[in-house]
């Protein structure tokens, strides 16, 4: 047994039981908190595949950001436990369908298609040398380059529409003008009154 | 047997960054006290030992003698994991970093990103550690710190991208090394906004004056860690003090050269080629934790809305600009720093 095993057994076993945790917590900050601990887990695990790269990215992106917005989302919410705890058996069928679609997929492929996997995934990107980040940014910018700008474009849209759809200019909202607040000078706050003006 | 030989290798790297580190956090805050005591006028610590030398000593008995007090509406579990979430990534950082030129425990090619990865985690302390304490001082100073962390991260992100084209490596000590010849190589000169930059939000990231909003204790009595006592908040003075100089030996290595001599290509390069690298990357260090400590003697504590703006539409947009240019900069060869 090498450490990679052990790694690999306690960072899967973690993987699952913090993804069951995920739907079965009651509370939703706990429920987030188990989420972000499965993408850890998960970034773990690509880092074992020496995908370096992208388990790092998960965890930047992933981790770093998208759950801190989720969870800072999450905590502001009053959500009513047994309310959430209602529609589990009602939505159990679907649940079912979607779980047994998923997992005949992933027995297709891991039958059919695992013997090809293997070592030719991890090495068909070895083109400018052993570094998994440098060889998945010369792809992207060559070969990808296309996929890769509509990608962006794409993303580009969906935070203009985001901002254009939450940023409304509402009456009742209040904003400071940094520009007038640096430019204010001593005579548009105070006045001085002398000694003579005051005994008139 | 191969296997724990490896791990008691790891643990001995482990135990001579990690040691070293909590005493010179203790005497960080000792430098702290003192430092800003004579900024303004003050004798600091002088009772615990001479010249109140022993103080930091003191202080970490009673913090680890004190009792942890949890509120009684506190989610209990997560009120005590959060300092640990505070504390781990902030530790865990130290792995990367190139302490001379033979010395880092783990030299990945991602170190960069390994850095910028952890960093974003130590929000989650922060976060955790205000929803949990159920009080609403300690959820006003999380959600404070969260938003501002997230603001100053892409800034600091957008920064760290300017050294990673100049040096056209992830890896940290091949970043230092394509810093080589003297102190004009540095990164700091063709990078000077991206450099100051990284600068102030470094010190926004670890929340500290004049951004210390989230623990602004004229509004929010100590913010998001209010409610914590004894060695749960020993833990997040801990982690404060390590992202503070954290912060510092980053800015040096990204910008300073590292463990660079800065007189290499002089005529006081054979003279010094005796001191090691750490003790140049040390001077360096203590430099800017120096300028850390300034500031916070000097400014005082900025208002929400600016630091927001700062951050977005300030920061954001001169960062971008400035990689645009490093990139016209790299694409005409502009000697000395980009030759390759």
């Amino acid at each position: 047994m090498n450490l990679e095993i052990i790694i690999f057994y306690i960072f899967s076993l973690l993987l699952l039981s913090s993804s069951i945790a995920v739907i079965m917590v009651n509370n939703p900050v706990k429920s987030a908190i188990s989420l972000v601990l499965s993408f850890f887990s998960s970034a773990v695990l690509w880092l074992l595949l020496n995908a370096e790269f992208l388990s790092i990215i998960l965890i930047l992106v992933y981790v770093g950001a998208v759950m801190v917005l989720f969870l800072f989302v999450v905590m502001m919410l009053d959500i009513n436990i047994s309310r959430t705890e209602e529609g589990f058996v009602k939505y159990l069928p679907i649940g079912i369908i979607v779980f047994a679609t998923i997992a005949g997929l992933l027995s297709y492929f891991f039958y059919n298609q695992f013997d090809n996997a293997g070592d030719s995934i991890i090495t068909s990107i070895d083109l400018i040398g052993k570094d998994n980040t440098k060889n998945l940014g010369y792809l992207l910018y060559t070969e990808y380059l296309l996929a890769f700008e509509i990608a962006a474009i794409i993303l580009l849209l969906g935070i203009i529409s985001a901002i254009t759809l939450t940023h409304k200019k509402s009456e009742t909202n209040k904003y400071q003008n940094p520009g007038d607040q640096v430019n204010v000078s001593k005579n548009a706050r105070l006045k001085i009154i002398s000694d003579e003006d005051r005994a008139r | 047997m191969n296997i724990i030989l490896t791990i008691f290798y790891i643990l001995i790297d482990i135990i001579i960054v990690v040691l070293p580190l909590f005493l010179i956090v203790a005497y960080t805050t000792y430098s702290e006290r003192k430092i800003i005591g004579f900024m303004q006028s003050r004798l600091g610590p002088t009772r615990v030992g001479p010249f109140g030398f022993l103080q930091p000593i003191a202080d970490v008995i009673k913090l680890l003698t004190k009792e942890i007090i949890i509120p009684s509406n506190a989610n209990k579990g997560l009120f005590l994991t959060a300092p640990i979430i505070m504390l781990v990534p902030s530790l865990l950082v130290w792995s990367v970093i190139p302490l001379s030129e033979y010395f880092v425990i783990a030299n990945i090619n991602a170190g960069l990103l390994f850095i910028l990865a952890l960093t974003s985690l130590s929000v989650y302390g922060v976060i955790l550690a205000g929803w949990a304490s159920n009080s609403k001082y300690a959820f006003l100073g999380s959600m404070r710190s969260a938003a501002q962390i997230i603001a100053y991260e892409i800034a600091m992100g957008f920064a760290l991208v300017g050294v990673l084209m100049a040096a056209g490596s992830l890896n940290l000590q091949e970043i230092i090394l394509s810093q080589r010849g003297g102190i004009f190589n540095w990164y700091w000169l063709p990078l000077l906004p991206l450099f100051v930059i990284y600068l102030i939000a470094g010190i926004a990231e670890t929340n500290r004056a004049p951004f210390d909003v989230s623990e602004g204790e004229s509004e929010i009595v100590a913010g998001f860690h209010v409610e914590y006592s004894g060695v749960a908040f020993a833990m997040f003075f801990l982690a404060e003090y390590m992202n503070l100089i954290l912060i510092s030996i980053l800015v040096s290595i990204m910008f300073f050269g590292g463990w660079l001599s800065p007189f290499e290509n002089t005529f006081l390069e054979n003279y010094l080629s005796w001191i090691p690298g750490f003790a140049w990357l040390s001077i360096k260090t203590l430099f800017f934790i120096f300028i850390f400590l300034w500031l916070r003697a000097t400014l005082p504590r900025y208002r929400y809305d600016q630091i927001m703006r700062l951050g977005w539409k300030i920061f954001l947009p001169i960062t971008i600009i400035w990689i645009f240019l490093e990139g016209i900069m790299i694409y005409y060869k502009i000697e000395p720093w980009f030759i390759a």
